[in-house]
Protein backbone atom coordinates (compact mmCIF):
# COMPACT_ATOMS: atom_id res chain seq x y z
CA UNK A 1 0.00 0.00 0.00
CA UNK A 2 1.24 3.46 -0.81
CA UNK A 3 2.30 5.50 2.23
CA UNK A 4 2.31 8.85 0.94
CA UNK A 5 -1.05 10.32 0.08
CA UNK A 6 -4.11 9.10 -1.45
CA UNK A 7 -5.61 6.21 -1.80
CA UNK A 8 -7.92 7.34 -4.26
CA UNK A 9 -7.13 10.65 -6.25
CA UNK A 10 -9.40 11.92 -8.48
CA UNK A 11 -9.12 15.63 -10.57
CA UNK A 12 -11.51 16.59 -12.99
CA UNK A 13 -13.06 13.75 -12.99
CA UNK A 14 -15.91 13.32 -16.10
CA UNK A 15 -18.42 10.48 -17.12
CA UNK A 16 -20.70 11.32 -19.83
CA UNK A 17 -23.18 8.82 -21.32
CA UNK A 18 -23.74 9.97 -24.55
CA UNK A 19 -25.51 13.61 -24.23
CA UNK A 20 -26.12 13.03 -20.50
CA UNK A 21 -23.59 14.38 -17.76
CA UNK A 22 -23.30 12.00 -15.00
CA UNK A 23 -20.48 13.41 -13.24
CA UNK A 24 -19.29 16.37 -14.35
CA UNK A 25 -15.62 17.44 -12.76
CA UNK A 26 -15.04 16.26 -9.68
CA UNK A 27 -11.77 15.98 -6.95
CA UNK A 28 -11.67 13.68 -4.83
CA UNK A 29 -8.72 12.63 -2.39
CA UNK A 30 -9.32 9.14 -0.09
CA UNK A 31 -6.36 8.82 2.66
CA UNK A 32 -5.89 5.24 4.19
CA UNK A 33 -7.65 3.88 6.79
CA UNK A 34 -10.57 6.55 6.48
CA UNK A 35 -14.60 6.20 5.60
CA UNK A 36 -15.29 8.07 2.74
CA UNK A 37 -18.67 8.84 1.84
CA UNK A 38 -20.75 10.60 -1.41
CA UNK A 39 -23.80 11.96 -0.05
CA UNK A 40 -26.52 12.40 -2.67
CA UNK A 41 -29.95 12.23 -3.60
CA UNK A 42 -30.85 9.37 -6.46
CA UNK A 43 -28.85 10.30 -10.19
CA UNK A 44 -26.47 12.52 -8.39
CA UNK A 45 -23.73 10.23 -9.94
CA UNK A 46 -22.66 8.45 -6.91
CA UNK A 47 -22.78 4.95 -8.63
CA UNK A 48 -21.53 6.48 -11.46
CA UNK A 49 -18.27 7.49 -9.57
CA UNK A 50 -18.23 4.43 -7.90
CA UNK A 51 -18.06 2.44 -10.97
CA UNK A 52 -14.95 4.52 -12.22
CA UNK A 53 -13.05 3.66 -9.16
CA UNK A 54 -13.94 0.17 -9.13
CA UNK A 55 -12.02 0.07 -12.62
CA UNK A 56 -15.22 -1.23 -14.59
CA UNK A 57 -16.52 2.22 -15.89
CA UNK A 58 -13.79 4.07 -18.46
CA UNK A 59 -13.85 7.89 -17.29
CA UNK A 60 -14.71 10.40 -20.12
CA UNK A 61 -12.15 12.73 -19.10
CA UNK A 62 -9.94 13.56 -15.53
CA UNK A 63 -7.49 12.41 -14.15
CA UNK A 64 -7.89 9.02 -11.74
CA UNK A 65 -5.59 7.18 -10.12
CA UNK A 66 -6.42 4.38 -7.63
CA UNK A 67 -4.18 2.82 -5.31
CA UNK A 68 -1.47 4.49 -7.22
CA UNK A 69 -2.55 2.97 -10.86
CA UNK A 70 -4.48 4.00 -13.87
CA UNK A 71 -7.91 2.25 -13.79
CA UNK A 72 -7.94 2.32 -18.01
CA UNK A 73 -4.57 0.86 -17.88
CA UNK A 74 -4.22 -1.55 -14.56
CA UNK A 75 -7.81 -2.66 -14.28
CA UNK A 76 -6.93 -6.09 -13.03
CA UNK A 77 -4.25 -5.06 -10.56
CA UNK A 78 -7.04 -2.36 -8.82
CA UNK A 79 -10.00 -4.71 -8.90
CA UNK A 80 -7.57 -7.34 -7.39
CA UNK A 81 -7.41 -5.18 -4.32
CA UNK A 82 -10.59 -3.51 -4.04
CA UNK A 83 -13.77 -5.25 -2.60
CA UNK A 84 -17.29 -4.13 -4.16
CA UNK A 85 -20.67 -4.26 -2.96
CA UNK A 86 -22.78 -3.12 -5.70
CA UNK A 87 -26.24 -1.18 -4.89
CA UNK A 88 -28.54 -4.65 -5.95
CA UNK A 89 -27.11 -7.73 -4.26
CA UNK A 90 -25.56 -10.21 -7.47
CA UNK A 91 -24.71 -13.35 -5.82
CA UNK A 92 -25.33 -16.13 -7.91
CA UNK A 93 -28.70 -17.84 -6.20
CA UNK A 94 -28.50 -21.00 -7.82
CA UNK A 95 -25.42 -21.71 -5.38
CA UNK A 96 -25.23 -21.87 -1.70
CA UNK A 97 -24.00 -19.35 0.47
CA UNK A 98 -20.52 -21.02 1.39
CA UNK A 99 -20.18 -21.78 -2.77
CA UNK A 100 -20.96 -17.85 -3.33
CA UNK A 101 -18.17 -17.73 -1.36
CA UNK A 102 -15.61 -19.88 -2.60
CA UNK A 103 -16.31 -19.37 -6.36
CA UNK A 104 -16.12 -15.77 -5.87
CA UNK A 105 -12.58 -16.37 -4.23
CA UNK A 106 -11.20 -18.04 -7.53
CA UNK A 107 -11.79 -14.76 -9.41
CA UNK A 108 -9.23 -13.46 -7.37
CA UNK A 109 -6.76 -16.79 -8.05
CA UNK A 110 -6.75 -17.95 -4.40
CA UNK A 111 -6.50 -21.28 -3.63
CA UNK A 112 -9.09 -23.64 -2.80
CA UNK A 113 -8.12 -24.85 0.92
CA UNK A 114 -7.50 -20.94 1.87
CA UNK A 115 -10.77 -19.85 0.51
CA UNK A 116 -12.41 -22.78 2.56
CA UNK A 117 -10.59 -20.92 5.91
CA UNK A 118 -11.93 -17.38 4.46
CA UNK A 119 -15.57 -18.36 3.94
CA UNK A 120 -16.05 -19.70 7.52
CA UNK A 121 -14.19 -16.23 9.33
CA UNK A 122 -16.49 -14.25 6.56
CA UNK A 123 -19.59 -16.45 7.54
CA UNK A 124 -18.92 -16.11 11.00
CA UNK A 125 -18.03 -11.93 10.51
CA UNK A 126 -21.56 -12.02 8.99
CA UNK A 127 -23.28 -13.84 11.11
CA UNK A 128 -24.60 -16.46 8.28
CA UNK A 129 -22.50 -19.97 9.57
CA UNK A 130 -25.54 -21.29 10.48
CA UNK A 131 -27.05 -20.40 6.62
CA UNK A 132 -23.55 -21.78 4.83
CA UNK A 133 -25.47 -24.53 3.31
CA UNK A 134 -28.82 -23.12 2.28
CA UNK A 135 -29.22 -21.88 -1.14
CA UNK A 136 -28.95 -17.83 -1.41
CA UNK A 137 -32.62 -17.29 -2.85
CA UNK A 138 -34.87 -17.61 0.61
CA UNK A 139 -32.34 -15.71 2.56
CA UNK A 140 -33.86 -12.51 3.68
CA UNK A 141 -32.91 -8.95 2.25
CA UNK A 142 -30.26 -8.22 5.08
CA UNK A 143 -28.62 -11.75 5.09
CA UNK A 144 -28.53 -10.88 1.32
CA UNK A 145 -26.33 -7.79 1.64
CA UNK A 146 -24.14 -9.27 4.48
CA UNK A 147 -23.33 -12.02 2.21
CA UNK A 148 -22.73 -9.66 -0.83
CA UNK A 149 -20.72 -8.09 1.97
CA UNK A 150 -18.88 -11.04 3.45
CA UNK A 151 -18.25 -11.96 -0.46
CA UNK A 152 -16.58 -8.46 -1.27
CA UNK A 153 -14.42 -9.60 2.05
CA UNK A 154 -12.89 -12.47 0.41
CA UNK A 155 -9.97 -11.40 -1.09
CA UNK A 156 -8.53 -8.89 1.97
CA UNK A 157 -9.10 -5.85 -0.29
CA UNK A 158 -7.44 -2.63 0.83
CA UNK A 159 -10.19 -0.61 0.23
CA UNK A 160 -14.37 -1.81 0.11
CA UNK A 161 -16.41 -0.02 -2.09
CA UNK A 162 -20.19 0.14 -0.73
CA UNK A 163 -23.02 1.52 -3.00
CA UNK A 164 -25.99 2.63 -1.10
CA UNK A 165 -25.31 -0.73 1.07
CA UNK A 166 -28.58 -0.45 3.45
CA UNK A 167 -30.91 1.10 1.23
CA UNK A 168 -34.30 -1.43 0.88
CA UNK A 169 -33.12 -2.64 4.57
CA UNK A 170 -35.40 -3.15 7.89
CA UNK A 171 -33.95 -0.94 10.93
CA UNK A 172 -32.52 -3.42 12.76
CA UNK A 173 -30.76 -5.14 9.43
CA UNK A 174 -28.89 -1.42 8.78
CA UNK A 175 -27.57 -1.57 12.39
CA UNK A 176 -26.44 -5.06 12.23
CA UNK A 177 -24.67 -3.61 8.91
CA UNK A 178 -23.35 -0.47 10.40
CA UNK A 179 -21.87 -2.15 13.09
CA UNK A 180 -20.43 -4.63 10.83
CA UNK A 181 -18.74 -1.96 9.20
CA UNK A 182 -17.67 0.18 11.74
CA UNK A 183 -15.43 -2.95 12.82
CA UNK A 184 -14.07 -3.27 9.26
CA UNK A 185 -12.81 0.31 9.71
CA UNK A 186 -11.28 -0.28 13.47
CA UNK A 187 -9.65 -2.88 11.32
CA UNK A 188 -8.04 -0.49 8.97
CA UNK A 189 -9.63 -1.45 5.68
CA UNK A 190 -10.45 1.36 3.88
CA UNK A 191 -14.31 2.33 3.17
CA UNK A 192 -15.60 4.27 0.70
CA UNK A 193 -19.45 4.44 0.29
CA UNK A 194 -22.29 6.23 -1.53
CA UNK A 195 -25.76 6.96 0.25
CA UNK A 196 -28.39 9.17 0.28
CA UNK A 197 -29.06 8.33 4.15
CA UNK A 198 -27.84 11.49 6.26
CA UNK A 199 -28.14 9.06 9.13
CA UNK A 200 -26.02 6.22 7.47
CA UNK A 201 -23.29 9.06 6.39
CA UNK A 202 -23.14 10.30 10.19
CA UNK A 203 -22.86 7.01 11.27
CA UNK A 204 -20.06 6.11 9.08
CA UNK A 205 -18.12 8.61 6.81
CA UNK A 206 -15.18 10.17 8.95
CA UNK A 207 -15.10 12.80 6.31
CA UNK A 208 -17.78 12.89 3.03
CA UNK A 209 -18.44 15.22 -0.61
CA UNK A 210 -21.97 16.26 -0.65
CA UNK A 211 -23.06 15.05 -4.54
CA UNK A 212 -25.55 17.26 -6.78
CA UNK A 213 -25.75 16.59 -10.32
CA UNK A 214 -22.83 15.25 -11.22
CA UNK A 215 -20.54 17.69 -9.03
CA UNK A 216 -19.35 18.23 -5.67
CA UNK A 217 -21.47 20.70 -3.40
CA UNK A 218 -19.37 20.34 -0.26
CA UNK A 219 -16.53 18.88 1.54
CA UNK A 220 -15.77 17.95 4.87
CA UNK A 221 -16.45 15.94 8.03
CA UNK A 222 -20.28 15.37 9.25
CA UNK A 223 -19.89 17.46 11.70
CA UNK A 224 -17.57 20.23 10.12
CA UNK A 225 -20.73 20.39 7.59
CA UNK A 226 -23.32 20.80 9.85
CA UNK A 227 -21.16 23.65 11.20
CA UNK A 228 -20.47 25.16 8.27
CA UNK A 229 -23.82 25.00 6.11
CA UNK A 230 -26.29 24.54 9.53
CA UNK A 231 -27.11 25.94 12.68
CA UNK A 232 -26.99 23.93 15.83
CA UNK A 233 -30.56 23.01 15.85
CA UNK A 234 -33.54 23.32 14.33
CA UNK A 235 -37.53 24.20 14.91
CA UNK A 236 -39.48 22.35 12.69
CA UNK A 237 -43.12 24.33 12.89
CA UNK A 238 -46.52 22.39 11.32
CA UNK A 239 -50.00 24.72 10.77
CA UNK A 240 -53.29 23.80 10.07
CA UNK A 241 -53.22 23.07 6.33
CA UNK A 242 -56.63 24.83 4.96
CA UNK A 243 -58.20 23.43 2.02
CA UNK A 244 -57.65 25.35 -0.96
CA UNK A 245 -55.06 27.77 0.51
CA UNK A 246 -51.14 28.40 0.01
CA UNK A 247 -49.03 26.07 2.13
CA UNK A 248 -46.78 27.02 4.85
CA UNK A 249 -45.34 29.54 3.03
CA UNK A 250 -47.89 31.80 4.18
CA UNK A 251 -46.65 32.47 7.39
CA UNK A 252 -43.47 33.25 6.17
CA UNK A 253 -43.73 37.18 6.39
CA UNK A 254 -45.23 36.56 10.31
CA UNK A 255 -41.99 35.15 10.83
CA UNK A 256 -39.92 38.27 9.84
CA UNK A 257 -39.73 39.51 13.18
CA UNK A 258 -38.33 36.89 15.06
CA UNK A 259 -35.63 36.58 11.73
CA UNK A 260 -34.64 40.45 13.03
CA UNK A 261 -34.53 39.76 16.45
CA UNK A 262 -31.69 37.19 15.82
CA UNK A 263 -33.67 34.32 17.03
CA UNK A 264 -33.58 32.67 14.03
CA UNK A 265 -31.06 32.90 11.02
CA UNK A 266 -32.77 31.43 8.02
CA UNK A 267 -36.54 30.09 7.64
CA UNK A 268 -36.54 27.16 4.88
CA UNK A 269 -40.16 26.06 3.11
CA UNK A 270 -41.15 22.33 3.07
CA UNK A 271 -44.31 21.27 1.57
CA UNK A 272 -45.55 20.30 4.87
CA UNK A 273 -43.71 22.47 7.18
CA UNK A 274 -41.05 25.20 8.06
CA UNK A 275 -37.83 24.91 9.30
CA UNK A 276 -35.99 27.41 11.15
CA UNK A 277 -32.37 27.15 11.55
CA UNK A 278 -31.70 28.95 15.19
CA UNK A 279 -28.73 28.34 17.41
CA UNK A 280 -31.25 27.72 20.09
CA UNK A 281 -34.22 26.11 19.27
CA UNK A 282 -36.26 26.86 22.61
CA UNK A 283 -35.74 30.08 22.77
CA UNK A 284 -36.90 30.24 18.95
CA UNK A 285 -40.11 28.62 19.80
CA UNK A 286 -41.12 31.28 22.50
CA UNK A 287 -40.20 34.63 20.20
CA UNK A 288 -42.06 32.53 17.66
CA UNK A 289 -45.31 32.24 20.07
CA UNK A 290 -44.32 35.54 21.38
CA UNK A 291 -44.99 37.19 18.15
CA UNK A 292 -48.73 35.41 18.27
CA UNK A 293 -48.27 32.99 15.87
CA UNK A 294 -49.54 29.60 16.96
CA UNK A 295 -48.23 26.13 14.76
CA UNK A 296 -50.42 22.93 15.22
CA UNK A 297 -46.96 21.58 16.18
CA UNK A 298 -43.25 21.98 16.54
CA UNK A 299 -40.21 20.20 17.06
CA UNK A 300 -36.62 20.96 18.02
CA UNK A 301 -33.59 18.79 16.78
CA UNK A 302 -30.26 19.06 16.40
CA UNK A 303 -28.83 20.15 12.67
CA UNK A 304 -28.39 17.14 10.50
CA UNK A 305 -26.66 16.51 6.89
CA UNK A 306 -30.36 16.96 5.53
CA UNK A 307 -30.22 20.31 6.64
CA UNK A 308 -26.98 20.92 4.86
CA UNK A 309 -27.98 19.63 2.24
CA UNK A 310 -31.17 21.38 1.75
CA UNK A 311 -29.08 24.16 2.20
CA UNK A 312 -26.39 23.38 -0.52
CA UNK A 313 -28.94 22.75 -3.10
CA UNK A 314 -32.55 23.48 -1.95
CA UNK A 315 -34.35 20.32 -2.00
CA UNK A 316 -34.40 17.74 0.19
CA UNK A 317 -32.38 14.35 0.24
CA UNK A 318 -34.97 12.30 -0.26
CA UNK A 319 -38.40 12.75 -2.34
CA UNK B 1 0.14 -11.52 -16.49
CA UNK B 2 0.95 -13.81 -19.17
CA UNK B 3 -1.56 -16.68 -17.84
CA UNK B 4 -3.97 -13.83 -17.56
CA UNK B 5 -3.62 -13.21 -21.58
CA UNK B 6 -4.16 -16.56 -22.20
CA UNK B 7 -7.64 -17.10 -23.53
CA UNK B 8 -8.23 -20.08 -21.10
CA UNK B 9 -7.09 -18.12 -18.39
CA UNK B 10 -7.74 -18.42 -14.76
CA UNK B 11 -10.05 -16.11 -14.79
CA UNK B 12 -12.20 -17.61 -17.75
CA UNK B 13 -11.63 -21.45 -15.92
CA UNK B 14 -13.25 -19.38 -12.63
CA UNK B 15 -16.41 -18.70 -14.79
CA UNK B 16 -16.39 -22.14 -15.71
CA UNK B 17 -16.19 -23.10 -12.20
CA UNK B 18 -18.85 -21.29 -10.65
CA UNK B 19 -21.47 -22.53 -13.41
CA UNK B 20 -19.97 -26.27 -12.54
CA UNK B 21 -20.61 -25.16 -8.88
CA UNK B 22 -24.35 -24.33 -9.92
CA UNK B 23 -24.63 -27.19 -12.23
CA UNK B 24 -23.76 -29.41 -9.45
CA UNK B 25 -27.24 -29.11 -7.94
CA UNK B 26 -29.12 -29.89 -10.75
CA UNK B 27 -26.91 -32.13 -12.89
CA UNK B 28 -30.06 -35.08 -12.60
CA UNK B 29 -32.30 -33.44 -13.88
CA UNK B 30 -30.27 -31.59 -16.68
CA UNK B 31 -29.06 -35.54 -17.85
CA UNK B 32 -32.59 -36.72 -18.19
CA UNK B 33 -34.08 -34.25 -19.92
CA UNK B 34 -30.71 -33.91 -22.67
CA UNK B 35 -30.82 -37.25 -23.19
CA UNK B 36 -34.79 -38.30 -23.42
CA UNK B 37 -35.43 -35.84 -25.64
CA UNK B 38 -33.71 -37.09 -28.72
CA UNK B 39 -34.14 -40.84 -27.60
CA UNK B 40 -37.71 -40.02 -27.67
CA UNK B 41 -37.28 -38.69 -31.24
CA UNK B 42 -35.01 -41.79 -31.95
CA UNK B 43 -37.91 -44.10 -30.92
CA UNK B 44 -40.89 -42.48 -32.35
CA UNK B 45 -39.04 -41.99 -35.86
CA UNK B 46 -35.99 -44.50 -35.97
CA UNK B 47 -37.75 -47.40 -34.81
CA UNK B 48 -41.17 -46.47 -36.28
CA UNK B 49 -41.04 -44.78 -39.15
CA UNK B 50 -37.54 -45.99 -40.08
CA UNK B 51 -39.71 -49.51 -40.82
CA UNK B 52 -41.51 -47.93 -43.54
CA UNK B 53 -38.58 -45.85 -44.97
CA UNK B 54 -36.16 -48.88 -45.25
CA UNK B 55 -39.35 -51.38 -46.38
CA UNK B 56 -40.12 -48.59 -49.34
CA UNK B 57 -37.77 -46.86 -51.38
CA UNK B 58 -35.05 -46.38 -48.84
CA UNK B 59 -31.87 -44.13 -48.45
CA UNK B 60 -29.08 -43.63 -50.78
CA UNK B 61 -26.48 -46.12 -50.48
CA UNK B 62 -29.25 -48.61 -48.22
CA UNK B 63 -28.39 -47.37 -45.25
CA UNK B 64 -30.24 -48.50 -42.33
CA UNK B 65 -32.90 -45.38 -41.02
CA UNK B 66 -31.82 -45.42 -37.46
CA UNK B 67 -28.37 -45.22 -38.45
CA UNK B 68 -28.78 -42.02 -40.44
CA UNK B 69 -31.27 -40.84 -38.07
CA UNK B 70 -28.94 -41.16 -34.96
CA UNK B 71 -25.74 -38.86 -35.72
CA UNK B 72 -28.10 -36.29 -36.89
CA UNK B 73 -30.12 -36.19 -33.66
CA UNK B 74 -26.61 -36.42 -32.06
CA UNK B 75 -25.53 -32.61 -33.92
CA UNK B 76 -29.13 -31.48 -34.20
CA UNK B 77 -29.82 -31.89 -29.95
CA UNK B 78 -26.27 -30.29 -29.39
CA UNK B 79 -27.15 -27.38 -31.66
CA UNK B 80 -30.50 -27.11 -29.22
CA UNK B 81 -28.64 -27.40 -25.89
CA UNK B 82 -25.21 -25.03 -27.23
CA UNK B 83 -28.35 -22.46 -28.15
CA UNK B 84 -30.53 -22.89 -25.13
CA UNK B 85 -27.41 -22.49 -22.88
CA UNK B 86 -26.80 -19.01 -24.64
CA UNK B 87 -29.65 -17.48 -24.35
CA UNK B 88 -31.58 -17.39 -20.51
CA UNK B 89 -28.48 -17.97 -18.49
CA UNK B 90 -26.58 -15.33 -20.63
CA UNK B 91 -29.24 -12.80 -20.78
CA UNK B 92 -30.38 -13.83 -16.70
CA UNK B 93 -26.59 -13.14 -16.06
CA UNK B 94 -26.13 -9.54 -17.67
CA UNK B 95 -30.00 -8.43 -16.61
CA UNK B 96 -31.54 -10.28 -14.59
CA UNK B 97 -28.58 -11.59 -11.84
CA UNK B 98 -26.52 -9.47 -12.95
CA UNK B 99 -23.60 -12.00 -11.59
CA UNK B 100 -21.49 -10.52 -14.57
CA UNK B 101 -21.39 -7.42 -13.27
CA UNK B 102 -19.91 -9.26 -9.84
CA UNK B 103 -17.30 -10.73 -11.93
CA UNK B 104 -16.38 -7.88 -13.67
CA UNK B 105 -15.63 -6.52 -10.18
CA UNK B 106 -12.63 -8.87 -9.99
CA UNK B 107 -9.70 -9.02 -11.68
CA UNK B 108 -11.27 -10.97 -14.26
CA UNK B 109 -12.80 -9.08 -17.89
CA UNK B 110 -15.64 -9.55 -20.48
CA UNK B 111 -13.70 -12.38 -22.06
CA UNK B 112 -12.93 -14.28 -18.91
CA UNK B 113 -16.63 -13.85 -19.06
CA UNK B 114 -16.77 -15.30 -22.62
CA UNK B 115 -14.51 -17.78 -22.50
CA UNK B 116 -15.43 -19.07 -19.52
CA UNK B 117 -19.47 -19.69 -20.84
CA UNK B 118 -18.18 -21.49 -23.43
CA UNK B 119 -15.97 -23.71 -21.59
CA UNK B 120 -19.29 -24.55 -19.83
CA UNK B 121 -21.29 -24.85 -22.56
CA UNK B 122 -18.83 -27.14 -24.32
CA UNK B 123 -18.50 -29.13 -21.20
CA UNK B 124 -22.71 -29.43 -21.30
CA UNK B 125 -22.78 -30.54 -24.59
CA UNK B 126 -19.23 -32.74 -24.81
CA UNK B 127 -21.59 -34.89 -21.65
CA UNK B 128 -24.81 -35.03 -23.26
CA UNK B 129 -23.56 -36.07 -26.75
CA UNK B 130 -21.68 -38.95 -24.77
CA UNK B 131 -24.27 -39.81 -22.37
CA UNK B 132 -26.91 -40.12 -26.11
CA UNK B 133 -24.18 -41.99 -27.34
CA UNK B 134 -24.15 -44.37 -24.78
CA UNK B 135 -27.88 -44.46 -25.69
CA UNK B 136 -27.06 -45.17 -29.25
CA UNK B 137 -25.44 -48.17 -28.49
CA UNK B 138 -27.97 -49.70 -25.84
CA UNK B 139 -30.70 -49.28 -28.51
CA UNK B 140 -28.69 -50.78 -30.93
CA UNK B 141 -28.76 -48.50 -32.97
CA UNK B 142 -24.80 -48.41 -33.40
CA UNK B 143 -23.36 -50.51 -36.25
CA UNK B 144 -19.75 -50.02 -35.06
CA UNK B 145 -17.76 -48.05 -32.99
CA UNK B 146 -17.07 -45.30 -35.64
CA UNK B 147 -20.65 -43.85 -34.10
CA UNK B 148 -18.25 -42.19 -31.34
CA UNK B 149 -16.54 -40.22 -33.43
CA UNK B 150 -19.69 -38.60 -34.13
CA UNK B 151 -18.99 -36.77 -30.42
CA UNK B 152 -16.50 -33.81 -31.53
CA UNK B 153 -18.62 -33.33 -34.29
CA UNK B 154 -21.38 -33.02 -32.14
CA UNK B 155 -19.38 -30.66 -29.81
CA UNK B 156 -18.17 -28.54 -32.70
CA UNK B 157 -21.86 -28.06 -34.11
CA UNK B 158 -23.32 -27.07 -30.53
CA UNK B 159 -20.17 -24.55 -30.68
CA UNK B 160 -21.01 -23.04 -33.80
CA UNK B 161 -24.55 -22.32 -31.73
CA UNK B 162 -23.54 -21.14 -28.89
CA UNK B 163 -21.13 -18.49 -29.60
CA UNK B 164 -23.63 -16.33 -32.05
CA UNK B 165 -26.34 -17.22 -29.71
CA UNK B 166 -24.19 -15.77 -27.00
CA UNK B 167 -23.12 -12.43 -28.92
CA UNK B 168 -26.90 -11.85 -29.65
CA UNK B 169 -28.41 -12.61 -26.49
CA UNK B 170 -26.08 -10.09 -24.93
CA UNK B 171 -27.92 -7.76 -27.30
CA UNK B 172 -31.36 -7.95 -25.81
CA UNK B 173 -33.31 -6.24 -23.75
CA UNK B 174 -35.52 -8.77 -22.58
CA UNK B 175 -36.72 -12.58 -23.72
CA UNK B 176 -39.35 -12.56 -26.69
CA UNK B 177 -35.93 -12.63 -28.65
CA UNK B 178 -35.61 -15.74 -27.46
CA UNK B 179 -39.13 -17.03 -28.88
CA UNK B 180 -38.13 -15.32 -32.29
CA UNK B 181 -34.58 -17.39 -32.48
CA UNK B 182 -36.38 -20.63 -31.51
CA UNK B 183 -39.25 -20.40 -34.07
CA UNK B 184 -37.08 -18.58 -36.91
CA UNK B 185 -33.80 -19.88 -36.44
CA UNK B 186 -33.33 -23.11 -34.17
CA UNK B 187 -36.73 -25.05 -35.33
CA UNK B 188 -36.85 -24.77 -39.04
CA UNK B 189 -33.38 -25.97 -39.28
CA UNK B 190 -33.93 -28.56 -37.02
CA UNK B 191 -36.64 -29.67 -39.05
CA UNK B 192 -34.54 -29.07 -42.58
CA UNK B 193 -31.19 -29.18 -42.22
CA UNK B 194 -30.70 -32.81 -42.94
CA UNK B 195 -31.55 -34.11 -39.24
CA UNK B 196 -34.36 -36.44 -40.72
CA UNK B 197 -34.08 -36.61 -44.33
CA UNK B 198 -31.56 -36.01 -47.13
CA UNK B 199 -31.63 -32.34 -47.96
CA UNK B 200 -31.78 -33.49 -51.66
CA UNK B 201 -34.90 -33.78 -50.58
CA UNK B 202 -35.67 -29.99 -50.58
CA UNK B 203 -37.03 -27.94 -53.35
CA UNK B 204 -33.67 -26.63 -55.15
CA UNK B 205 -34.18 -23.04 -53.58
CA UNK B 206 -34.44 -24.32 -49.80
CA UNK B 207 -31.89 -27.39 -50.56
CA UNK B 208 -29.40 -24.37 -51.46
CA UNK B 209 -30.13 -22.30 -48.28
CA UNK B 210 -30.06 -25.49 -45.83
CA UNK B 211 -26.58 -25.90 -47.42
CA UNK B 212 -26.28 -22.49 -45.69
CA UNK B 213 -27.27 -23.94 -42.07
CA UNK B 214 -24.06 -24.45 -40.05
CA UNK B 215 -26.60 -27.91 -38.58
CA UNK B 216 -26.24 -29.29 -41.84
CA UNK B 217 -22.58 -29.21 -41.93
CA UNK B 218 -22.91 -30.65 -38.54
CA UNK B 219 -25.16 -33.55 -39.28
CA UNK B 220 -23.20 -33.96 -42.51
CA UNK B 221 -19.85 -34.03 -40.52
CA UNK B 222 -21.51 -36.44 -37.34
CA UNK B 223 -23.44 -38.75 -40.01
CA UNK B 224 -20.51 -38.76 -41.95
CA UNK B 225 -18.08 -39.98 -39.53
CA UNK B 226 -20.46 -42.43 -37.78
CA UNK B 227 -20.93 -44.20 -41.46
CA UNK B 228 -17.38 -44.49 -42.03
CA UNK B 229 -18.40 -42.62 -45.12
CA UNK B 230 -17.06 -39.25 -45.47
CA UNK B 231 -14.23 -37.66 -47.23
CA UNK B 232 -11.26 -35.64 -46.24
CA UNK B 233 -12.87 -32.74 -48.17
CA UNK B 234 -15.68 -32.15 -47.20
CA UNK B 235 -14.74 -33.02 -43.97
CA UNK B 236 -12.54 -30.73 -43.71
CA UNK B 237 -15.40 -28.20 -45.20
CA UNK B 238 -17.99 -28.80 -42.90
CA UNK B 239 -14.94 -28.82 -40.03
CA UNK B 240 -14.07 -25.24 -41.82
CA UNK B 241 -17.64 -23.80 -41.65
CA UNK B 242 -18.42 -24.87 -38.25
CA UNK B 243 -15.77 -23.28 -36.62
CA UNK B 244 -16.15 -19.99 -38.75
CA UNK B 245 -19.21 -19.90 -37.47
CA UNK B 246 -17.72 -20.69 -33.25
CA UNK B 247 -15.00 -17.98 -34.28
CA UNK B 248 -16.72 -15.15 -35.35
CA UNK B 249 -19.52 -15.73 -32.91
CA UNK B 250 -17.11 -15.50 -29.92
CA UNK B 251 -15.41 -11.76 -31.38
CA UNK B 252 -19.10 -10.82 -32.26
CA UNK B 253 -19.71 -11.96 -28.42
CA UNK B 254 -16.85 -9.86 -27.30
CA UNK B 255 -18.33 -6.73 -28.86
CA UNK B 256 -21.48 -7.33 -27.50
CA UNK B 257 -20.60 -8.26 -24.19
CA UNK B 258 -18.31 -5.09 -24.18
CA UNK B 259 -21.10 -2.65 -25.62
CA UNK B 260 -23.30 -4.03 -23.00
CA UNK B 261 -21.24 -4.56 -19.45
CA UNK B 262 -18.50 -2.09 -19.81
CA UNK B 263 -19.99 1.60 -20.17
Amino acid sequence: MQQDGALIRARGLVKRFGGFTAVDGIDVDVAPGEAFGFLGPNGAGKSSTMRMIGAVSPPTSGELRVLGLDPSADGPAIRARLGVVPQTDNLDVEITVEENLLVYGRYFGLPRPLLRERARELLEFVQLSDRAGDRVEPLSGGMKRRLTIARALVNEPDVVLLDEPTTGLDPQARHVLWERLYRLKQRGVTLVLTTHYMDEAEQLCDRLVVMDKGRIAAEGSPAELIRRYATREVLELRFPVLEGQPGPERYVPDLDPVVRQGAVERVEVLPDRLLLYTPDGDAALSAVTGSGLHPLSSLVRRSSLEDVFLRLTGRTLVD
Amino acid sequence: MAARDAIISPGALAVAEQRLTAYRHFWRSSLVSSVLEPALFLAAMGLTLGVLVDRGTGLPDGVAYLSFLAPGLLAAAAMQLGSFESTYPVLGAIKWQKTYEAVLATPAGVRDLLVGHLLYVAFRVGTSAALFLGVLVLFGAADSLLVLLALPAALLTGMAFAAPVTAFSATLENDPGFAALQRFGILPMFLFSGTFFPVAQLPAFFEAVAYATPLWHGVSLARGLALGTIEAGPALLHVGYLLLWSVVGAALAVRTFTRRLVT
